[in-house]
């Protein structure tokens, strides 16, 4: 029978990723996916006649560039657009825009505080010191602290000489940034409760945490250091959905000669003396491979796809013990036509950008509230987005498709698990939200696809739908990602490796712990490296 | 609940309909949020109508703030580095403001309207620093940009021009003085200041007399060369001047991402207007520490050989023969005035010291090749152009 040179678990974006790069270095790679599509959590998924669904994943912007051009993703058919601005409607009427002209966000946010306005170049300065003290890592493998040896040492050198470059007062700055909340981060330098309400939001997506949580502040750090084209923090849509994103990373895979196989989940990762043998499918049929790669979360590689007997006991329970927690879901919904929001103006182009209805920092924390009593937020945040005003291969001409991005929603109601009932009451609760402020919304919808956490595992696979494989808080970032010892992307079982988001630098339709995952492992091989090196950003 | 919606378009100056009349070139570029024209005919002429008898630029977009209240005087003096105390009402003075490590937010004028009341003018804007440098003092801080059309007037026969608009007494304005007139039944303020380093005014008015007070100042200019101009003369003009553009020669510290890109005073060559004999004004303590222990920086004024521009050159030092880069140029032009081949610089310290001999690698392209060459360069003191004529006072008659 034959033996892979690698099997790498997961055709999500990260699984592919580092798949395409083993391939790319001559391995004979082959990928598993237990569903009959690819993509994971970075899909498009045609659920309703002629309509495309960015299902899970619906923008992009973290994706690193460095892996879009090593792996000719625009060859395979990606194409990534900026989207222009967002809103967040107010409650008593009127709106907050934000603008990609800089002097028309400034007379925007004048409307509302020409102290916030001003003040916005400051925290764009702040923001963009710390964005690049951290995007210089992403395509990094974290240094391991504890280690003496000569490449650890480097990178050690590497962390502390981008510390200290900062000079003394920013790295005062640095350590606050690393540890407080989003809420404090922005008392610092604005008064308009709606310019908080819309800036904090990147504090919380996908984070079981609240705006008033010490570690937001890395999270809204983690949605900004992206780019589309060097414009950094712009966030754009994938051109077919995000599922384009997979398919361009797996046509690059299956180009460089890798073997990609849907409808083969994975039951087991097979162990043989201390050793990983392969793996065996939930239809029975075993494959063996010298080397193993996951690309599902820690707790879904670990726990459920693994002997215990095969795995270090203290290993073992601090992956119990890792946070991924549930805290988002999901709301996907095809539109008869182009529904109208009345409190902005005709033709504005801020219905080209995300919406939120959202307007105060108690809102976002009473929305946090609902979810630690074990419920779904009754007044969400919602992000909103309608691809289709700028991508015309989602719908039909006229139709539209709709991505709504919900926070909070609990993995579980009070501890036990979801009635049909109350997702669609969940469901319910978005969809009257943004009828509020869309008189037309509820008579367009066609049809509509409501994800809790639970659809979300079932479907991706991501442990209790979060979507990042884990929190993005201090204490599981960087080299305690995944845990402590680990975070270099070898697993404690010889042959098998972690690229999921589980490991650094953690999620958001990156790719770079899939790329990183496949620099080590081209290391311990002894051959050739195919993952690029990051852009200088001086 | 009314919502005034953003304006999305680029925002008009009040002179805009008379600008757009005298526009051929269709040359326009954003600063803050207004249309401001590069130039309306040809750069070239528009620059000797600075030099050679009277240009208008338009300075509306400029950042203004109106600072009054019982304890303006304390504020405006602890928030510069300069003694405000000795800039009396109805005089203008320039100055610096720096954050709490020293490093400058920004340059500006500062009038000083009346007892009490002072006008600011800066490149950026500061509301949310102006409003936290007030903490403990009684002032009012608001901004005044669109409630004030502003001209400026700079030239030598620019004197004439105001004289021949009507303006009686103008003659008696000294440079960074400030003096109101009437006209047609409003407030004109004209102060004598100006980013040319030439004689020339400014006229402040309510933008509801604009585009009256365009149309008499060309109608009183018209047989002493009056020319509207846009940035690109300006920007010649004030090189030549030896004046500073936040964003080119130093950095705004606030909106500095790198370390080590803000300055301080004494580093872009104002340390003449930090007064140690103030005890107290912000960036003080940082400011002292940096007079005891040296700067890093400073700024340069290079007069250079020959006469290719050298904008975006690295300065050098040549000891033994050998080059070694120091830093470099941040302003640079031909001075058709001065026919010097002139720049702006930061430099390394001790490097650039008056007299000091640099390099500078200039690149240049004629027709698709490009060639490189290292100039020689002597750090200057004076700026290249300041006529005797800027200062004097009545003003000749040119």
């Amino acid at each position: 029978m034959k033996t892979y040179d690698a099997i790498v678990v997961g055709a999500g974006h990260n699984g592919l990723t580092n798949a395409a790069f083993l391939a790319k270095a001559g391995l004979d790679v082959l990928c598993v996916e237990k569903n009959e599509y690819i993509g994971g959590a970075t899909v498009s998924r045609n659920l309703y006649k002629d309509w495309i669904y960015s299902n899970a994943s619906y923008v992009c912007s973290l994706l690193r560039p460095e892996i879009f051009r090593a792996l000719e993703l625009s060859r395979h058919g990606l194409q990534i657009t900026p989207y222009g601005g967002g809103t967040v409607f107010m409650q008593k009427g009127g709106y907050l825009g934000s603008y990609p002209d800089h002097d028309v966000h400034h007379r925007e946010y004048s409307r509302f505080s020409k102290n916030d306005a001003d003040a916005y170049e400051r925290f764009s300065a702040d923001t963009m010191r710390q964005c690049r003290f951290v995007r210089d890592f992403l395509l990094r493998t974290p240094a391991d602290p504890t280690s003496f040896k000569p490449k650890d040492l480097k990178r050690l050198a590497h962390l502390g000489s981008k510390f200290f470059e900062m000079g003394e007062d920013r790295m005062y700055d640095t350590i606050r940034f690393w540890t407080m909340s989003v809420a404090e981060y922005l008392d610092e330098y604005f008064e308009t409760d709606v310019i908080k309400a819309a800036l904090s939001g990147s504090g919380i997506i996908g984070t079981a945490l609240g705006i008033h949580s010490p570690g937001t502040a890395y999270v809204l750090l983690h949605h900004y250091m992206g780019e589309v084209d060097g414009n950094m923090g712009a966030w754009g849509f994938a051109r077919g959905g995000m599922g384009a994103v997979a398919e361009a990373i797996a046509g690059a895979f299956q180009a460089y000669g890798g073997e990609l196989r849907r409808d083969a989940g994975v039951e087991q990762i097979l162990v043989k003396r201390g050793k990983v043998k392969g793996v065996a499918l939930t239809n029975g049929e075993e494959i063996d491979a010298r080397i193993v790669v996951s690309g599902m979360d820690v707790k879904r590689t670990f726990l459920k796809c693994m002997d215990k007997k095969d795995l270090p006991a203290d290993f073992y329970h601090r992956v119990e013990n890792f946070k991924i927690r549930g805290s988002s879901g999901k709301l996907n919904i095809a539109l008869d036509g182009m529904p109208s929001f009345p409190a902005l103006p005709k033709g504005s182009p801020l219905l080209d950008g995300d919406m939120h209805f959202i307007d105060s920092m108690e809102r976002m924390e009473r929305a946090y509230d609902d979810w630690k009593e074990g419920t779904w937020s009754k007044d969400p945040y919602v992000d909103m987005v309608i691809p289709t005003v700028s991508d015309p291969t989602m719908a039909p001409p006229g139709k539209h498709f709709m991505s709504c991005f919900v926070q909070y929603c609990p993995a579980k109601i009070n501890g036990r698990e979801w009635k049909p009932e109350e997702r669609e009451a969940f469901g319910q609760t978005v969809i009257d939200q943004i009828a509020e402020y869309s008189p037309d919304f509820k008579d367009l919808i066609l049809h509509v696809e409501v994800r809790t956490p639970k659809e979300i595992e079932d479907e991706a696979g991501l442990t209790e739908g979060n979507i990042f494989h884990g929190e993005l808080t201090m204490d599981q970032l960087m080299f305690n990602r995944p845990v402590p010892g680990y975070a270099q992307y070898r697993a404690p079982v010889a042959g098998l490796y972690m690229c999921g988001s589980s490991t650094h630098p953690g999620g958001g339709v990156i790719a770079a712990p899939g790329a990183n995952a496949a620099r080590e492992i081209l290391f311990d091989l002894s051959r050739s490296n195919t993952v690029p090196e990051t852009f200088g950003d001086d | 609940m009314t919502i005034q919606e953003v304006q999305l378009d680029r925002k008009k100056s009040p002179f805009y309909s008379r600008q757009a009349k005298l526009d051929r070139l269709n040359q326009w570029h954003e600063w803050k949020g207004y249309s401001s024209a590069d130039a309306f005919y040809n750069a070239e002429l528009e620059y000797f109508a600075i030099r050679n008898s009277t240009a208008v630029f338009d300075l509306t977009p400029m950042t203004k703030y109106r600072i009054t209240g019982p304890d303006s005087l304390d504020y405006i003096d602890r928030l510069v580095t300069r003694d405000m105390r000795k800039i009396k009402p109805g005089r203008v003075a320039y100055a610096v403001w720096c954050d709490d490590q020293g490093q400058v937010i920004d340059d500006g004028t500062i009038f000083h309207l009346m007892e009490g009341e002072y006008r600011l003018c800066s490149q950026e804007r500061h509301m949310e620093w102006l409003t936290a440098a007030a903490i403990g003092l009684d002032v009012n801080i608001k901004e005044e940009t669109a409630d004030i059309a502003a001209l400026a007037v700079q030239g030598p026969t620019s004197y004439s021009v105001l004289k021949n608009l009507g303006l009686d007494g103008v003659e008696n304005l000294k440079l960074f003085g400030l003096m109101d007139f009437d006209f047609e039944g409003t407030n004109l303020m004209v102060s004598r200041t100006g980013y040319t380093g030439d004689l020339g005014y400014e006229l402040w008015i309510d933008p509801s007399k604009a585009e009256a007070l365009w149309d008499a100042l060309f109608e009183a200019g018209t047989n002493y060369g009056i020319m509207a101009i846009g940035t690109t003369a300006l920007e010649q003009s004030r090189i030549e001047a030896g004046y500073l553009a936040a964003y080119e020669d130093f950095l705004p510290a606030l909106a500095t991402v790198r370390t080590g890109r803000s300055r301080s005073p004494f580093e872009i060559g104002l340390g003449w207007l930090v007064d140690f004999k103030k005890p107290n004004f912000n960036g003080r303590r940082a400011l002292a520490r940096e007079k005891r222990s040296g700067s890093t920086w400073r700024l340069v004024k290079l007069d250079i050989e020959g006469n290719k521009p050298a904008s975006h050159s690295y300065i050098y030092t040549k000891k033994y023969g050998r080059f070694r880069q120091v830093g470099f140029v941040t302003s640079a032009a031909w001075s058709p005035i001065c026919k010097h081949n002139i720049a702006i610089g930061t430099v390394r310290t001790p490097n650039g010291k008056v007299g000091d001999t640099l390099w500078v690698e200039i690149y240049y392209q004629r027709e698709m090749h490009w060639t490189r060459l290292m100039a020689k360069a002597e750090v200057v003191g004076k700026p290249f152009w300041d006529p005797e004529r800027r200062r004097v006072t009545p003003p000749g008659v040119y």
